[in-house]
């Protein structure tokens, strides 16, 4: 054909070679070797591993872990509950209302969590008896039990956060939504349950979520006042038989698949809002049955 | 007053009594003594330069703000008081939301529900504060729907939808309660320009329809061609009310004339 062509800018016939990353090479091996290093240790550490996997699946384990989950879904149900009406009260117009939420917020997330838990399990030191007068009374010490005192330590102390995760999630919705709400001739409750509240979802469904990781976690802070959690009973175990490392593993690789599952859902979740988000705008399809009923009447009409 | 509050209740009374109202923003003087009067089945237009108190007069018709002196009658009945002997008492939150029902508002940033559909942005209001049956409601809602020409829209989100779709689905939300009256606060003003025509057809056919409208607006052609009455706003006063031949084409006043020239240029 004709003759090749002398122009400098024909660059098509060099071969490209792809940049090289020896650094990431060098590193990735020394951080291997310092893996191979620690794996060994422990494999030649004073570490009965028959032990760990025996334990695993004991029953107390699994009886600990079982309490774990249900004391991590109660907690956070009386968190998001208390969280939603103190962000309400919070946000109120009179007074009083928010005062108490102002205080209840203060209180909780200004008081660790151990000594919530702890006063709670010593109030028969305050109130011996406890009951309606003439209608119904116990013994506090009967009532408080370990489960119930961690239930109202873990619940109130998490509904503090709560609140001020809603509240910023109320705070989120543009204040054009209140007034058309009122507009159409809603009262503020009205207009928050039905207009605002589903709308602020999509900002506190994911620290709700973060929440929830960080409850599993905290529940083992009730193991101090002898609830039977995963953490409580693998001490319980290594008083008996002394296998502290063995049964503080089993524990850990617990509270990790727990917390894996529950992070494989908050993935989730956070991506059906992150899609619903983009496919309406800036809101949330929060009420998907209706789409069914709406289009047979759409393909009804003539 | 009370001359006033008898007339307002007599038979055959204005539609919305304004008389002497007042508002401020902390030391800032937003309404200086706003009287007006709009009869039934009458459109009156509300031009004026930003900042000019009118969407603000607007919202305290229908309570949006507090008005902070003068008062408010809307079909005879005084917005935000009971009266007692010679006492005037403040509503509770829910005789307020009552006294709303009185009048449909439309926004000039629309305010749809953004986690419902067209359709159930118009239920919303009927079934749950009305409490009217859902069945009725639906059908009047998509025989609104296709009054304002968006028959098909009925299961779109506002996400979906344009801003002139957007507004009309809002004017159907408004009427869709039954209001004796229709506020309308800037409904083309967030609009691309393409957008504006077909909102203002949908409002020109319910004031031919014969709707009782106080419409807050810098569209002086819509002023012209529809409404019955127009009225200039300027730093919190109203300098000019008459027919919108002697608003906008004779205006009387310097500020007028300026603000008129200044939007037809």
């Amino acid at each position: 054909m004709s003759t090749p062509s002398l122009s400098p800018f024909a660059i098509d016939h060099l071969k490209i070679v792809p940049r090289r990353f020896y650094g990431r090479w060098l590193s990735a091996a020394l951080i291997l070797l310092v893996f191979a290093f620690i794996i060994n240790a422990f494999v030649h550490g004073q570490i009965e591993w028959k032990i760990v996997a025996q334990f695993m699946t004991a029953k107390v384990i699994m009886h600990g872990l079982l309490n774990t989950i249900l004391m991590t879904i109660y907690a956070m149900t009386i968190g998001i509950v208390l969280g939603v009406i103190f962000a309400v009260m919070v946000m109120s117009p009179n007074p009083m209302l928010k005062a108490i939420a102002g205080f209840y917020i203060w209180f909780f997330r200004g008081t660790p969590l151990l000594l919530q838990m702890l006063l709670w399990f010593n109030l028969a030191l305050v109130f011996p008896m406890m009951g309606i007068p003439g209608v119904f009374e116990a013994r506090t010490v009967d009532l408080i039990t370990p489960f119930i005192a961690s239930l109202l330590g873990l619940g109130i102390g998490q509904g503090a956060y709560t609140a001020e995760v809603v509240r910023g999630g109320i705070l989120s919705v543009d204040n054009g939504q209140t007034e058309a709400a009122k507009a159409i001739g809603m009262t503020r409750l009205t207009a928050l349950r039905r207009i605002v509240l589903p709308q602020s979802m999509r900002v506190i469904i994911p620290p709700i979520g973060n929440e929830v990781i960080s409850m599993v976690k905290l529940t083992s802070v009730a193991s101090v006042i002898q609830f039977s959690e995963i953490l409580h009973n693998a001490q319980t175990i290594y008083f008996a038989n002394a296998r502290v490392i063995e049964l503080l593993i089993v524990a850990t690789v617990w509270y990790l698949a727990v917390v894996t599952v529950f992070s494989i859902g908050q993935h989730f979740l956070e991506k059906a809002f992150a899609r619903n988000q983009r496919n309406s705008g800036k809101t949330v399809k929060a009420v998907k049955p209706k789409m069914a009923s709406v289009t047979t009447i759409e393909g009804a009409q003539p | 007053m009370n001359a006033v509050l008898q007339t307002a209740a007599a038979a055959g009374a204005p539609m919305v009594v304004a008389h002497e109202v007042h508002k401020y923003y902390g030391a800032y003087h937003a309404l200086k003594g706003i009287s007006m009067e709009v009869a039934g089945g009458e459109v009156m237009c509300i031009v004026g330069p930003s900042g000019s108190g009118k969407s603000t007069f607007l919202r305290c018709i229908n309570q949006l703000e507090r008005i902070d002196g003068g008062a408010i009658w809307l079909g005879g009945e005084l917005c935000g008081y009971r009266r007692k002997g010679d006492e005037l008492r403040e509503l509770s939150d829910s005789e307020i939301a009552r006294q709303r029902l009185a009048s449909g508002m439309v926004f000039q940033r629309f305010n749809l529900f953004g986690h419902m559909t067209a359709l159930q942005n118009i239920m919303e209001g009927p079934v749950v504060v009305q409490q009217r049956k859902r069945a009725e409601v639906r059908d009047e809602a998509l025989a609104l729907l296709e009054r304002v020409g968006l028959a098909g829209k009925a299961g779109a989100y506002p996400g979906e939808l344009s801003g002139g779709q957007q507004q009309r689905v809002a004017i159907a939300r408004a009427l869709a309660m039954r209001p004796k009256l229709m506020l309308f606060d800037e409904p083309t003003s967030a609009l691309d320009p393409e957008l504006v025509g077909e909102v203002l057809s949908v409002m020109k056919d319910l004031a031919l329809s014969g709707m009782t409208m106080i419409v807050v607006t810098h569209e002086l052609g819509f002023a012209r061609e529809v409404s019955n009455r127009v009225v200039f706003m300027d730093q919190g006063q109203v300098l000019e009310c008459g027919t919108p031949a002697e608003v906008l084409t004779r205006p009387q006043h310097a500020r007028t004339k300026e603000f008129i020239a200044a939007i037809l240029s």
